[in-house]
């Protein structure tokens, strides 16, 4: 009797509180909350909203060698796809450059997925103290301390002609002559890319796995889980938000970049972002605001459908 | 059966279990009973195999279990924390130790329905078990754990997380399953009430060492020291012409002070009326401290009221001697 006359007393000075506190937001600060986001919500409406809204209106407009007519027509988009299903099944300029970008979107994926994987499992599961995670975790983060010029331009002496991978490979006698493909090519992309976006994997799948309660790996090695059924069936699937929003990050990057695959491939490998750049060098800005367009909704369609794997407001 | 064997446990030179030895009978109800820190949870652990042995053997049955993985010691423990699996439904929770030895699925789902049905949980099956309330959730943790067909079901403070009212009911719960299955239950917990509720067998635990162990009544009457009598609670313990001894709460007998029968004399500091009983804090012209519990009926029928000067005293069958703290 008297716990539950305890409880009824909790309770009613509880409501009490929240009663108090009601009353308090109504008063005054109601406000408050907006005004505390209002700053983000400018610079974003005024740097990203705005600007995507000119890029899809430019991209409905006419152009000339020289000039820019604001009357819509949709040929932009026709002459992005020109002779792309007459061409089929020979694929076009536009689908080998999309195809192309796709490619390093999967392959930059799967690796950083890997070892992203592989070095929040480690910094989570097996780095006992914060101290040395923190010490870990800022490692990580040194490719991002310099420019990407500098990174790009320090990849030389490494994978060049007469770089130390090819001096080290000769010396042993692995190789008799250099390697050429080091360079300048698919693989220097992707090597780039996934030294430098594999932290983006790495941060929000540890954010994930350090949620995990430790009592559960205890619970799958007791109802005798071996360790890689409990990596299968109860680690991945709990470490799924982190890995849905670090493939978002790497894909979506890597989708639009050029700076990367234009030095790393030495300017040989087309991408899309190469291509919106080259337009717009030729002040084609109509046609590269469709080829944005065009781009944008192709990464935000392949968010959607990583979405549609992980609902990812319940998983949070 | 399991009994350790000089079982020690150190974390680099910190000793948390301390050479202990103790045998649990198959099929009885055993309870670590002792404050935070005493080594109790170390221990468990040690038996489940989620934690390495420094020193000692486990033994589980006939075979010394210590290097045996979690699985294969025919035990299965039930966390604290519950440590149901978040993204899997009451039923695949219940038969994930199916799910891992390869059992297909209608065979896995009629299993767990079984299991879900033992412990009163049939009707969530295909809950999720955020949806459920805490005294579900362990309902469902138990089911999970009672699916590996342990010989020994080891529960690390079970009822902690529970309400009062949800704790009482478990507790009757958790005897009818033991009772049903016949199989041993090892139960951390640092509530002396819980252990008496419960337990066969007693083991209180401080240090890393076992104060004491016997049935539940032996321990109350006969609490060995100081600290297992303090810790038992409802003891007074009186240091009497040298030596220490306790006598019961309910054993003392508070009198008027003009009321025949002698005794020690003592001022009641406080009454606390519980209902069935009524405590009251004494003080003695010593200064030591008593608690007397008595009747509701006699401490009515008398005139004692805080304030008053009394005569306390006990039978001398009800002098239980404490041997010197270790």
């Amino acid at each position: 009797m008297t716990h539950a006359a305890d409880t009824d007393a909790a309770v009613r000075t509880g409501r009490t509180a929240a009663r108090g506190r009601r009353k308090g937001r109504r008063r005054g600060s109601a406000i408050a909350p907006y005004l505390q986001a209002a700053p983000m919500a400018l610079v974003f409406l005024i740097f990203f909203v705005l600007p995507l809204a000119a890029t899809v209106l430019v991209s409905f407009w006419q152009y000339t060698q020289y000039s820019i007519e604001p009357a819509f027509t949709a040929q932009n988009y026709g002459d992005v796809f020109y002779g792309c299903l007459r061409d089929l099944p020979n694929l076009c300029t536009t689908f080998r450059t999309y195809l192309s970008t796709l490619k390093f979107g999967l392959i930059v994926w799967a690796a950083t997925l890997v070892i992203g994987f592989t070095i929040a499992y480690f910094l989570a599961f097996h780095v006992r103290t914060l101290k040395v995670q923190v010490i870990l975790f800022i490692i990580c983060t040194i490719p991002f301390w310099t420019s990407i010029v500098i990174r790009m331009i320090s990849w030389i002496p490494l994978l060049g002609r007469n770089g130390l991978v090819n001096q080290t490979l000769l010396f042993m006698g692995a190789i008799d002559t250099p390697l050429e493909g080091l360079l300048y090519s698919d693989f220097a992309v992707i090597l780039a890319m996934v030294h430098l976006y594999t932290l983006f994997m790495v941060v929000p799948i540890f954010n994930s796995l350090m949620r995990i309660d430790r009592a559960l790996i205890e619970a799958a090695r007791d109802a005798g889980a071996t360790g890689f059924q409990t990596l299968a069936f109860v680690i991945l699937p709990l470490a799924k938000p982190g890995i849905l929003i670090g493939s978002i990050f790497v894909v979506t990057v890597v989708m639009g970049d050029f700076l990367t695959i234009g030095i790393m491939g030495g300017q040989q490998i087309a991408s899309v972002g190469k291509v919106i750049q080259t337009q717009m060098q030729f002040l084609q800005f109509p046609l590269a605001a469709a080829n944005a367009v065009i781009l944008l909704v192709a990464v935000l369609g392949g968010v959607w459908a990583l979405l549609r794997l992980v609902d990812i407001r319940k998983e949070l | 059966m399991v009994e350790l064997a000089a079982v020690t446990k150190r974390y680099g030179s910190a000793v948390a279990v301390d050479a202990i030895s103790l045998k649990i009978k198959a099929g009885s109800y055993c309870c670590l009973l002792g404050p935070s820190g005493c080594g109790k949870t170390s221990t468990l652990r040690m038996i489940a195999g989620h934690e390495d042995v420094t020193d000692g053997d486990i033994v589980v049955g006939h075979r010394v279990v210590n290097d045996d993985p979690p699985a294969r010691r025919g035990t299965a423990m039930m966390f604290q924390s519950y440590a149901l699996f978040p993204h899997l439904s009451v039923a695949e929770n219940v038969a994930f130790s199916l799910r891992m030895k390869g059992v297909d699925r209608n065979n896995r789902r009629a299993r767990a329905d079984e299991m879900l049905k033992l412990v009163s949980m049939e009707d969530y099956a295909d809950r999720s078990p955020n949806q459920l309330s805490g005294g579900q959730q362990q309902r469902v943790a138990l089911a999970r754990a009672l699916m590996t067909e342990p010989s020994v079901l080891l529960l690390d403070e079970p009822l902690s997380a529970l309400d009062p009212f949800l704790r009482v009911r478990m507790r009757s719960e958790l005897r009818r399953i033991q009772a049903e299955l016949g199989i041993t239950f090892i139960h951390v917990t640092h509530s002396q009430e819980e252990a008496m509720a419960l337990a066969d067998l007693v083991v209180v635990m401080k240090d890393g060492r076992i104060a004491q162990s016997g049935p539940p009544r032996e321990i109350y009457n006969a609490p060995r020291n100081r600290f297992v009598a303090q810790f038992m609670g409802g003891h007074n313990i009186i240091e009497d012409s040298g030596r220490t001894i306790a006598v019961r709460a309910d054993e003392l007998e508070v009198r008027p002070a003009d009321a025949p029968g002698g005794g020690h004399s003592a001022v009641v500091r406080e009454v606390e009326y519980r209902g069935p009983d009524v405590r009251l804090s004494l003080e003695t012209e010593a200064g030591e401290a008593l608690t007397a519990v008595m009747g509701e009926r006699a401490f009515f029928d008398g005139r004692i009221t805080p304030g008053a000067r009394v005569c306390v005293g006990w039978r001398p069958d009800a002098v239980h001697a404490l041997a010197q703290d270790a």
